[in-house]
């Protein structure tokens, strides 16, 4: 039984459709993160559920409560925005208290409340200072605590992060997980940063162009993506033409050959692509990694506890992600290199191959 | 449908009905001065009036005189003020907001009392002093209008940037300021420099108090002794102060310079 | 000039130059308060300090004392209420007007249009504007014509007068309006949308959200915009003596009179009459940088 029902959900402005049957079913408790590019729908998604948008066709119910056609002021439902948007004119305090006091709350409640939801947010010394006092970060953290404190059936969150500094944008959202958690509240968080997505979610729906590409885990959306758009969007993938020939799991790189985990598709004589993360790629044989592509390094990028060198094969360049050794240092450009995998770390994209080059690109 | 709801097509409708009215009126009033028919004879009077050509062309003039000099003396200033003394901003826009305070008819009461001629500057001692005190006078009046929206635009450039990307390519401080600067705010000054027109075209007080032929005076007489002429002449100020704003814009687009004047820098700067 | 670009390498490579350079930049502003001086603050010093002397130069207060007459007094108070009425519909009227064309969901070329013609019409104060009032509104103008034509109402006959008090102030809203749309425009573009959706998602109503956020926010730009349009209305003669010779007492009309022929037999009497427009005008902005600085805690 879910706890939030979005089904055959569409939305046009015009003639132009920005979500097309969007179907997705939400337990109690779930943290789901929308993730996609900019004009994917996601946020007019959230909107639709907030009730800010009307969906030109399908339904939403949350809770065993159809609200598809409720204003957003009768659906309970709490909203953190981008831009922070606390009321100005209001302490922290009066912000956190304001869903309570349009509510009719009694005022020691609202005080209580505020306390509590101040206290849980930590950030208790700043109840009587203005939000043009605050820092980006704890503006936010604040409007988290208005959102919260009266006790919505499902939080949203419209790409909150995005406007932090790198550093706080990651205390932040273990910050926001950890109290999730804690509440125990649905939720529904939209990005478009996949790292993001990726470590702070139950669930994430990737989205194109309107569309759902995938649902799952972040485990089932980064190691097994279904789609090509999915591959190229979550992490880092790069390609390389191989042929296949006849049934069977194994293809050939530049005469090279590569076994795979499960069998090609098709039949005869045809051309594949085949998609590596960049970690999958190590320098020395072992645990069963029975594949090896030779090639010379193009460049190699040191990011602090990885390295990560430009390959150059005959099937496309490749990315790969060594360790950093203090022992060792790290191949220089010009030096062949072999490159070894295991026939689970690479997966064959079917459909025409996009230029490998546009693929590195997506990171 | 999302589309535009009742209430602001009604607030637009009935200010528009406010707005429009005095305007058709005012038009309607002044083809009618042959009896029972409509003509343009009131406009031929006015037309054929020497003192309605002397005088309107003696306020466009000032109007001039005023646009430049206000231009001299306010982006120099905004640009200086920006550029090495943040902190006195607030206290030169308070001295430019002080004509909103003080009324015309008190500043030029100032001006008769203070600088009659036998005064210790006699500016209205002579007809060329008072001309001069007179575009001051508009000058002042315009600032509020001027210094603003020079310093928006400014404020919109990153002046600092610009200028020390001009220097470090060996321009000089006027060379900046007239070919670096003035282009890239030259939208605003054109702003700043269409209110001024229509406040100097539309002065009565200053004028008449200084006793100087110019529009307004002239307006407030024809006013008193004519009936239709009014009207017609109503009309003509209101068309050429619209005029004066699409000639400005056409202008503006045509001006040479802004997309120019970095290059000139930059060849200034090369031997 | 010819030292600028050396002086400038230098400040590049070390870091006391400018200080060396910095007592003489002040001189880029003296044509700036020199012509403020002369041109602004003077004349008004001038006239505030002559309020308060006699024709010897000795202080007194016989002037101020002077203005306490009724017909000055009634100038005073017709002046007051005239600016107060317009100030205060234009303000409203305005701010509907604003808010139809920034929040309302209009067309999209109605904006610039609407602050187009705002530009001009807050300009065409002064004379031409009183006669358009008189071709439209005064005894043979074509609304009254009409109106009596078509539906029997004479609004003359109803006590209606273009030379009175409501007569002044509806044409005064001519310029009024457009003023306000002006000026209060940025300040609605400054209330964000987040504030309604984020009020509206919290259970709040339409009202709610103007109670407790829009108008507290707003309230700031409101009343220095009613301030505002109160000194323009209040400093203004052209119209007013366009529209009623020199028969409606008003004090711009009274000053004027007084400055060209000394209808009061008392030159002094000018002075005072000056300063008292100008403390009340200063008054105002007095209150709204009062009212703005108690509202500034939650600002920017």
């Amino acid at each position: 039984m879910s706890f939030l029902d979005i089904s055959g959900v569409s939305k046009s402005f015009g003639g132009n459709t920005v979500v097309r049957g969007f179907d997705l079913a939400v337990r109690r408790g779930e943290f789901i993160s929308f993730l996609g590019p900019s004009g994917c729908g996601k946020t007019t998604m959230l909107r639709m559920v907030a009730g800010f948008e009307q969906p030109s066709a399908g339904r939403i119910v949350i809770d065993g409560e159809d609200v598809t056609h409720r204003p957003p002021n009768a659906r309970r439902i709490g909203m953190v925005f981008q831009a922070y948007a606390l009321f100005p004119n209001m302490s922290v305090g009066d912000n956190v208290a304001f869903g309570l006091k349009v509510a009719g709350r009694p005022a020691a409640e609202r005080a209580k409340r505020v306390d509590e939801m101040l206290g849980l947010i930590k950030l208790a010394h700043l109840k009587d200072r203005y939000p043009y006092q605050l820092s980006g970060g704890q503006q936010q953290r604040v409007a988290l605590a208005r959102a919260l404190a009266p006790s919505p059936r499902v939080l949203l969150l419209d790409e909150p992060l995005s406007a932090l500094d790198a550093k706080i944008r990651v205390s932040l959202r273990t910050e926001i997980r950890a109290l999730q958690r804690e509440l125990g509240i649905t939720t529904i968080f939209v990005t478009h940063d996949q790292e993001e997505a990726l470590s702070i979610s139950d669930r994430i729906v990737v989205m194109s162009e309107g569309r759902i590409e995938q649902c799952g885990t972040p485990h089932e959306i980064y190691n097994r993506p279904r789609t090509r758009f999915v591959a190229g969007f979550v992490g880092t993938l790069s390609l390389v033409e191989a042929e296949a020939e006849g049934a069977g799991s194994t293809v050939t790189v530049a005469g090279q050959p590569v076994t795979l985990a499960e069998p090609v598709a098709g039949s005869g004589r045809r051309p594949v692509t085949l998609a590596f993360r960049p970690e999958a790629l190590k320098l020395d044989a072992g645990e069963g990694r029975i594949n090896a592509i030779r090639g010379t390094v193009e460049a190699a990028e040191f990011l602090g506890s990885v390295v990560r060198l430009r390959v150059a094969t005959p099937g496309g360049t490749l990315l790969a992600d060594v360790f950093n050794s203090p022992a060792a240092p790290p191949p220089a450009p010009g030096e062949t290199v072999v490159l070894h995998f295991a026939p689970g770390d690479v997966f064959a994209l079917d459909g025409e191959g996009a230029a490998p080059a546009q693929a590195i690109a997506a990171e | 449908m999302s589309g535009a709801r009742l209430g602001p097509w009604i607030v637009v409708g009935l200010a528009a009905l406010y707005f429009v009215l005095p305007l058709i009126a005012t038009f309607e009033f002044s083809l009618s001065m042959l009896r029972g028919t409509w003509s343009f004879e009131a406009y031929r009077v006015v037309f054929a009036d020497p003192a309605f050509r002397q005088t309107f062309g003696f306020s466009v003039l000032a109007a001039l005189a005023t646009i430049v000099l206000g231009a001299l003396l306010v982006v120099p200033t905004a640009y200086w003020v920006r550029l090495r003394f943040p902190r006195l901003r607030a206290l030169i826009e308070f001295v430019t907001l002080l004509p909103l305070v003080i009324p015309a008819i008190v500043l030029v009461f100032g001006y008769l009392r203070l600088y009659n001629s036998s005064s210790w500057l006699p500016f209205t001692g002579s007809a060329w002093g008072t001309n001069l005190l007179l575009v001051f006078g508009y000058v002042v009046l315009s600032l509020p209008y001027m210094y603003r929206a020079v310093d928006t635009g400014m404020g919109a450039i990153d002046i600092r940037t610009l200028t020390e990307a001009a220097e470090s390519l060996g321009a000089k401080r006027r060379t900046i300021l007239f070919q670096v600067i003035l282009p890239n705010v030259r939208a605003a000054v054109l702003s700043g420099a269409f209110l001024s027109f229509a406040i100097v075209i539309g002065d009565f007080v200053i004028a008449s108090l200084l006793n100087r032929p110019a529009f307004g005076p002239y307006l407030a007489l024809i006013g008193q002794n004519r009936a239709y002429e009014p009207a017609a002449l109503a009309v003509v100020a209101f068309a050429a102060t619209w005029g004066c704003m699409g000639l400005l814009q056409l202008l503006g687009g045509r001006a040479p310079g802004s997309a120019a004047a970095p290059l000139r820098v930059r060849r200034k700067a090369i031997p | 000039m010819s030292t600028a670009s050396p002086a400038a390498g230098l400040a590049a490579i070390q870091p006391a130059a400018p200080r060396r350079r910095l007592p003489l930049a002040w001189i880029g502003l003296v044509p700036f308060f020199l012509f403020a001086l002369l041109f602004l603050i003077g004349p008004t010093a001038h006239l505030v300090v002559g309020a308060f002397q006699t024709p010897e130069g000795g202080f007194t207060l016989d002037n101020i004392r002077g203005l306490f007459t009724p017909q000055i007094m009634a100038a005073y108070w017709i002046s007051i209420r005239v600016s107060a009425a317009s100030a205060l519909l234009g303000a409203v009227i305005g701010f509907f007007l604003a808010y139809a064309i920034v929040h309302g969901k209009l067309p999209p070329w109605l904006r610039p249009a609407v602050t187009t013609f705002s530009g001009v019409a807050s300009n065409f104060a002064g004379i031409p504007l009183a006669f358009a009032f008189i071709a439209t509104l005064g005894r043979v103008g074509l609304v009254t014509v009409f109106l009596n034509e078509t539906f029997g109402v004479s609004i003359y006959r109803m006590g209606f007068n273009l030379l009175s008090f409501w007569g002044l102030t509806i044409t005064y809203l001519y310029f009024q309006i457009p003023l306000m749309v002006l000026i209060i425009a940025p300040a609605l573009d400054g209330l964000k949308t987040e504030w309604r959706e984020a009020s509206a998602i919290l259970g709040a109503s339409s009202w709610q959200y103007w109670r407790m956020i829009a108008l507290p926010v707003l309230a700031p730009s409101l009343l220095g915009c009613f301030l505002l349009l109160f000194a323009n209305a209040f400093g203004a003669v052209a119209t007013a003596f366009a529209l009623t010779g020199s028969t409606l007492n008003i004090v711009p009309i009274l000053l004027y009179s007084q400055i060209r022929g000394d209808v009061l037999y008392n030159p002094q009497l000018g002075f005072a009459l000056a300063f008292g427009m100008i403390v009340i005008t200063g008054l105002s902005n007095l209150f709204y940088l009062w009212l703005r600085a108690r509202a500034e805690r939650w600002q920017r």
